[in-house]
């Protein structure tokens, strides 16, 4: 890397982006040199960092100190305190939620100290659109490795020694995938990475795209040499143009440096890798339905089998991988399978990246040894709950996943063991809720979701979803009768049972969930036609209960439609017929006094 | 050594030849499985899901159209459950878009629902009836798309795609608005539909129609004739499906060469001049400036003897004959062996749109 004296590496990633990150760089640059410091200060610009909640932030290497919420206004002060006077700026440190105590050091703070870096480990390290800072991590090793010095079968041997599963959602053993295609007899063959992502509340493969390019390219090199294949694709949604445009570059540079294209590294063996832009359903993250797309179909599913190892794109044996999956194998094979496998439970092994978002104070990117039981993720790296509300319940695997109350926390991340608490692993959404979200509300939200992106081919996915919406539409606005609730179940038992493909099947997933843990506020809902966590608009009153309010007048200055009336000291009344149901004063009222 | 080719469906064993689907063993061995989407001559889509029957191990139901027979595969296909799936998706399709004016409906008593409907007993009633989001489509001569009669089977997509290769059709849209279009969605008449009909005929309910049907017979009402396409010489197989001794449609033969279903735009809905009253049902011979009716001895006769005379006074070439690709190839062979062995010519020709 560079011979300057500071590093700065400033997250670059979508998160900080939007909270202001290219500013302000612009502004440092410019004040650098103002200063003078241009030469010996170097600004990188990297991927994700994963810390989204307090962006745009910064990493001073080789110190580690961490900034969060920089602003360009704060640039002179910045610079001339810490890089002229070399005193760290408190101001910029991270604070802590419980004991208001402010830490310096990246790897002192709790949302980085609970992480174990595999899938993201150059994250926020290097510069993605430099090839040479991946080289100078390792980068490449692996595929030189693969290629020059082990044969097909025993790059196929190391990922099933690393027990590594798929981390698009459905855990199959990689190795056990690779091994299918390459035993598949044929000419042509295929490597295919599912970056469609396409779950509500994921981030993950974004992040992984944009802050590491490199890795992806390499896992699917390797994936290549394991298979024989000649060509791979990247199934990357259009929406994520970052992503897109770090992958272009990243495969250039490879082309550049010999290590995609042909004859890779000398070895004989060539592999191209091309993008292809989806155009963002969900569905067309389902595999069979991914291949038809980028064969310039319609992204419908098909039956399988024919499964994509002997019959996958243009009919020819194919493997597709997440993107998360890919970033691992790498290090697989530098360091062996072995080593993969020495973290994590008996059948989950190696770390899960995890987007954690909803109501939790450090919404971000993480990464976690396997094992950790949700609790940690939520309160250690999470930071717990805003605002000091109480936890209710955490979705995993989003519409086709299921939720976890308060009382399973302890649960280990393991693909087995959420399973048995009714959710799935899925490819890392986590989407933490209060005590003010509705449970009926939130399923009829992925149900909403799971309808509207069914591809409307098979006719309990496309007819039964709809139905199940319309059931729970009717439930959160105290339309509910009696045996809706059978309903909703019997629909949920046949789509999951007879849908076509993964979408169909898991559907009804939320609703189970829900229903399994938060049964009792349906019926809240369908027989007293009120809604436990005052969401549901149809069943509030926006009445103010005399009793319970304080007469502090919040929800007088909330009102943005003057339907409030309310004087000192006196309770608040709300004009109905002014009201138009915004819920700011249902927001703001800290006594629970509307109702 | 190789496993033997033996699954066993409700308990006994049969064998299979590998690639066969679930299916297709337990139809040839008479095992009812009921299908909707299914077409025998495209392949398999799984869509409607009618045929999932229970296969041991295996995680969910299994569409049995889809799924490749297997050795010592174990297979049920009738049980609490399957019922349980199959009566929900003939309830879902019914509620589905207007399946009640079946008083009014074509395709009554030619309808896969209502047949479905019957053998599980299904009144739709649990859910509210939804509309079609989309309007019918009658602004061709051909066909009426009605779609709120539509399940999205998919079968007329496989028809146009995979039978006819015409293209014209697929799935469009998403979840619940799905609906079939042409590129662009516009009517089938700005689009690549060559209105063949295979759709209408492969339409398992009134979805699909054609424009007249409102005024003709219902299939169920006639009775079917087989005969051969007057058209053109591949002599296709039909079905003239008759009532009062007049043909109210035309469909495919699904079970004989050469055609096996499949007719073109002519020969499905070109027949209203089987009953015109224009027709010519007798020779005419014309006199004095005005056609009379003659017997066909006669006719030939004159013919004949006309020919004959043209010929002893201007020699054989000024004659020649001119023939009919709406003829086969046995009976243009014979008017070329007329041709060049009685009048002794060889000016023979031939138009094919004749
Ligand atoms: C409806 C649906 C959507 C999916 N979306 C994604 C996706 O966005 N990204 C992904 O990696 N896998 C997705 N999957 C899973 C893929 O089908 C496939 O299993 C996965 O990409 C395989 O890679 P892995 O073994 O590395 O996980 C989806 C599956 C279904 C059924
Ligand atoms: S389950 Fe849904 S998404 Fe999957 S094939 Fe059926 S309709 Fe399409
Ligand atoms: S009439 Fe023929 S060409 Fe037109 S949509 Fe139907 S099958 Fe396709
Ligand atoms: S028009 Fe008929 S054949 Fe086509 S999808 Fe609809 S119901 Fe099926």
């Amino acid at each position: 890397m560079s011979k300057n004296r500071i590093q700065l590496m400033l997250c670059g990633g979508t998160g900080c982006h939007s909270t202001g990150s290219k500013k302000f760089e612009k502004a440092l640059q410019q004040e650098l040199e103002a200063k003078g410091l241009a030469e010996e200060i170097k600004i990188v610009e990297t991927g994700c960092n994963g810390f989204c909640a307090v962006g745009p932030v910064m990493l001073v290497q080789p110190e580690g100190i961490f900034y969060q919420k920089l602003k360009v206004e704060d640039v002179p002060y910045l610079v001339e305190e810490h890089f002229l006077k070399g005193r760290p700026v408190k101001k910029f440190f991270f604070v802590e939620q419980k004991n208001k105590a402010t830490i310096p050091h990246m790897n002192d703070i709790p949302f980085f100290s609970n992480q174990v870096y595999r899938a993201m480990r150059n994250k926020g390290v290097i510069d993605p659109e430099v090839i040479d800072e991946y080289i100078a991590r390792e980068g490449y090793f692996g595929a030189a490795k693969a290629l020059n010095e082990m044969t097909p079968e025993q790059v196929v041997e190391q990922i099933k020694i690393s027990q590594l599963r798929g981390r698009g959602g459905a855990g199959f053993p990689t190795g056990m995938k690779w091994a299918f295609a390459a035993a598949s007899p044929g000419e042509e063959k295929y490597v295919l990475c599912n970056a469609d992502e396409g779950d509500p509340g994921a981030f993950m493969d974004r992040s992984i795209l944009e802050s590491d390019p490199h890795a992806v390219l390499e896992g699917m090199i390797i994936a290549a040499r394991a298979i024989n294949a000649r060509q791979g694709y990247i199934y990357c949604r259009t929406e994520y143009q970052l992503a897109i445009r770090r992958l272009d570059i990243a495969i250039r540079q490879a082309k550049e440096y010999g290590l995609l294209g042909e004859n890779i590294l000398g070895s004989g063996f060539s592999f191209n890798i091309d993008i292809y832009q989806g155009a963002g359903a969900f569905v067309c993250g389902e595999e069979t339905a991914l291949m038809r797309s980028i064969e310039g179909k319609r992204g419908m599913p098909r039956p399988r089998p024919p499964f994509p190892a002997h019959k996958g794109l243009w009919d020819k044996p194919t493997i597709l991988n997440n993107v998360e999956t890919l970033a691992n194998i790498p290090q697989i094979i530098i360091k062996g399978g072995a080593w993969y496998a020495s973290i994590g439970t008996e059948k989950s092994k190696g770390t899960k990246v995890f987007a954690l978002s909803g109501d939790v104070n450090n919404i971000g990117l993480v990464e976690v040894p396997m094992g950790l039981p949700i609790r940690k993720l939520i309160y250690d790296i999470g930071g717990g709950i805003p605002g000091g509300k109480k936890f209710k319940a955490v979705q995993l695997g989003g519409p086709s996943g299921g939720c976890i109350p308060e009382h399973k926390l302890d649960t280990p991340i393991d693909y087995e063991e959420i399973t048995k608490v009714g959710a799935i692993m899925g490819s890392g959404g986590a989407i933490v809720m209060d005590e003010n979200t509705c449970m009926v509300d939130m399923a009829r939200f992925f149900m909403d979701f799971i309808q509207d992106e069914s591809c409307g081919k098979c006719t309990p996915c496309r007819e039964g979803t709809r139905r199940m919406l319309e059931l729970l539409e009717k439930i959160c606005h105290g339309e509910g009768q009696d045996g809706d609730i059978q309903s909703l179940e019997a629909l949920a038992e046949v789509i999951g049972q007879s849908a076509l493909c993964g979408l169909g099947q898991t559907a009804a997933n939320p609703v189970l969930s829900t229903l399994r843990f938060f049964r009792e506020e349906y019926e809240t809902h369908i027989k007293e036609k009120v809604c436990p966590a005052k969401r549901c608009v149809a069943l509030l009153k926006f009445e103010v209960n005399p009793e319970m309010c304080k007469k502090c007048g919040l929800c007088f200055k909330a009102c943005p439609s003057e339907a409030i009336a309310w004087k000192k000291k006196e309770v608040a009344v709300i004009d109905k017929s002014k009201c138009v149901k915004c819920m700011s004063c249902f927001d703001k009222c800290k006594f629970d006094a509307i109702f | 050594m190789n496993k033997p080719n033996i699954i066993v469906i409700n308990g006994q064993e049969y064998l299979f030849t590998p690639g066969e689907t679930i299916l297709t063993v337990a139809r040839r061995n008479n095992v009812d499985i009921p299908t909707l989407c299914h077409m025998k001559n495209a392949t398999p889509t799984g869509a409607c899901r009618m045929c999932v029957v229970e296969v041991q191990g295996a995680r969910s139901l299994m569409a049995a159209c889809t799924v490749p027979a297997g050795p010592n595969m174990v297979v049920r296909t009738e049980s609490e459950l399957i019922a349980k799936a199959r009566r929900m998706i003939i309830e879902l399709m019914l509620t589905s878009g207007n399946h009640e004016d079946c008083l009014v409906c074509p395709a009554t008593g030619d309808c896969r629902l209502q047949e479905l409907a019957y053998k599980y007993q299904i009144k739709a009633g649990r859910f509210p009836k939804t509309k079609s989001r989309y309007d019918l489509e009658a602004v061709n001569p051909f066909i009426i798309r009605n779609f709120s009669k539509c399940l999205a089977c998919g079968r007329c997509v496989q028809a146009c795609n995979e039978v006819q290769v015409n293209t014209a059709i697929d799935f469009g849209y998403r979840g619940a608005r799905t609906k079939i279009i042409t590129k662009g969605d516009r009517t089938l008449k700005d689009s690549d539909c060559v209105f063949c009909g295979e759709c209408i005929q492969v339409c398992p309910v009134g979805a699909l129609i054609p424009k007249d049907a409102y005024k003709k017979a219902r299939i169920c009402d006639t009775k079917s004739v087989r005969s051969t396409c007057t058209y053109c010489g591949v002599g296709c197989q039909v079905n003239l499906h008759v009532k009062n001794n007049e043909v109210q449609h035309i469909t495919g033969r699904g079970d004989a060469a050469p055609n096996f279903g499949s007719l073109c735009v002519k020969g499905r809905f070109g027949f209203d001049f089987i009953a015109a009253k224009e027709r010519l049902k007798t020779p005419l011979i014309k006199e004095n400036g005005a056609f009379r009716e003659a017997s066909w001895d006669e006719a030939i006769g004159l013919v004949a003897e006309r020919l004959s005379a043209i010929k002893a006074k201007h020699g054989a070439d000024s004659l020649g004959v001119l023939t009919s690709a709406r003829i086969s190839n046995e009976e243009n062979y014979v008017v070329q062996k007329f041709a060049r062995a009685v009048l002794k010519t060889n000016n023979v020709d031939h138009c094919a749109r004749l």
